[in-house]
């Protein structure tokens, strides 16, 4: 019985094909998704999602979001979901350094949602960097 | 009495704005479409998160939630949407007559996104907190600080409730602008439809009451409902500013497309009294010619 794995964005549907296994991170670890798992509703938080397919797996840098596995179907609802492929590994140390630096710039008493803003760019830029130094190093 | 000379040159002007507005009508009308597009994308997103809710909404305790209940304050905080450019029509002005039709009760501040939006504002002399300027395409990530913004104050209880003014998408003529309450999330709409008519068959989240599943939440379905809900409000307001772009285009379109006519209107006027002038001009001269022959015979 194959798994399917669907990871759709606000902006479009990223990624939808069969599978035999994910490994993806939720809020409390890893977890791992097998076919015929149980119905299951978990957040997802920063981080790298793995996906093999034929023995051959495939890594994805995802951001928030919400998790749904039903026996057949493993949907990924997130703001961000790049593959490993398609992470500009400067453009995003770039990102991750104005943000930090931007991060330290900022004046106490500043709107809370610029510190917010600003962290979770840098989340995001390091969760894609994670996945990608990894995959470097393999 | 223009000469043949200054209607020339009126012609030449009026064609080359003609050209502009039919550039400008074409640009907006893949534009539009691209909104649309767009729109259509988010829709399994959507679709998946109002089926977990619907899900939710019987396992999480009802009203337990914060979003669920009016802010403490008696201040209305309001989201208005409104176009960065111009040249749309009356688009941003019959938002605005809406806003000020609606005589919001209580003090009310302003939150914006679109330059028009936060000029019109000023002008009207309102409180305006935050102007969140989003490119066009809009992107999810642009928009969740502004949608994080509204739900940080919302939770700082000083409002009773937050509103989003925006330009709804009927169809390519007809565009109607709305004022949504966006919290409290109205219990009723939670899971449900949005009115996303508009889009055609851009969005149309059914009724999935039915056939949602028994899930199981980790950790648990209060902690899961927690990170949902301010999802869904970003996600309902990224869809409220796709339809105001998907307005904005459209409107522009045919604002573009009229100037466009009119232009076309215009230079078949001139050309008319060009050719009527040249005319009288020749026969004028043929007179003098036959006058001044017949005066030597």
């Amino acid at each position: 019985m194959p798994l399917k794995l669907e990871i759709v964005t606000p902006e479009a549907r990223i990624f939808s094909d069969e599978v035999d296994s994910v490994v993806l991170p939720g809020v409390e670890g890893e977890m791992g998704v097998l076919p015929a798992h149980a119905n299951l509703v978990t957040t997802l938080t920063h981080g790298e999602l793995v996906y093999t397919k034929g023995g051959k797996s495939t890594h994805f840098a995802v951001g928030e979001g919400l998790v749904e596995v039903t026996g057949s179907t493993t949907r990924i609802l997130t703001d961000m979901a790049i593959g490993v492929e398609d992470i500009d590994e400067k453009a995003v140390q770039e990102a991750l350094d104005r943000a930090k630096h931007a991060l330290e710039n900022i004046k106490p008493g500043t709107d809370n949602e610029e510190v917010a803003a600003v962290m979770a760019m840098i989340q995001r830029s390091s969760a894609q960097l994670h996945v990608k130094r990894k995959r470097h190093t393999l | 009495m223009p000469s043949t000379r200054d209607i020339r040159r009126r012609i030449k002007s009026v064609k080359s704005t003609a050209q502009i507005t039919k550039a400008m009508q074409l640009v907006a009308a893949a534009k539009m479409k691209k909104a649309q597009d767009q729109a259509t994308n988010g829709r399994a997103y959507a679709e998946t998160m109002n089926k977990i809710l619907v899900a939710l909404r019987d396992a999480a305790e009802e009203g337990s939630h914060p979003y669920f209940e009016e802010g403490k304050g008696n201040k209305t905080l309001v989201l208005v949407i409104a176009s960065d450019k111009g040249l749309c029509g009356a688009l941003n002005t019959n938002l605005f007559k809406k806003l000020l039709a609606a005589k919001l009760e209580g003090e009310c501040d302003f939150v914006t996104i679109g330059r028009k939006a936060s000029q019109a504002l000023s002008r009207l002399r309102k409180t305006l907190i935050a102007d969140f300027p989003i490119k066009d395409p809009a992107k999810f990530t642009d928009l969740r600080t502004a949608g994080n913004f509204l739900q940080e104050k919302f939770r700082g209880g000083d409002y009773k409730k937050v509103l989003v003014a925006f330009n709804n998408f009927v169809n390519t003529v007809t565009i109607v602008p709305t004022i949504e309450q966006l919290l409290p999330v109205n219990k009723v709409t939670l899971g449900g439809k949005r009115s996303f008519e508009g889009m055609g068959s851009a969005l149309e989240v059914k009724e999935t009451g039915t056939d949602v599943p028994e899930y199981t939440f980790e950790p648990s379905a209060a902690a899961v409902f927690d990170s949902i809900l301010p999802q869904y409000v970003n996600n309902t307001v990224f869809q409220m500013l796709l339809e105001a772009r998907a307005s904005e285009h459209s409107s522009r379109m045919v604002a573009m497309k009229n100037a466009t006519d009119n232009a076309k209107q215009m230079l078949k006027d001139l050309s008319l009294e060009y050719n009527k002038l040249r005319q009288a001009a020749i026969t004028n001269e043929l007179l003098e010619i036959t006058t001044a022959k017949m005066a030597l015979e």
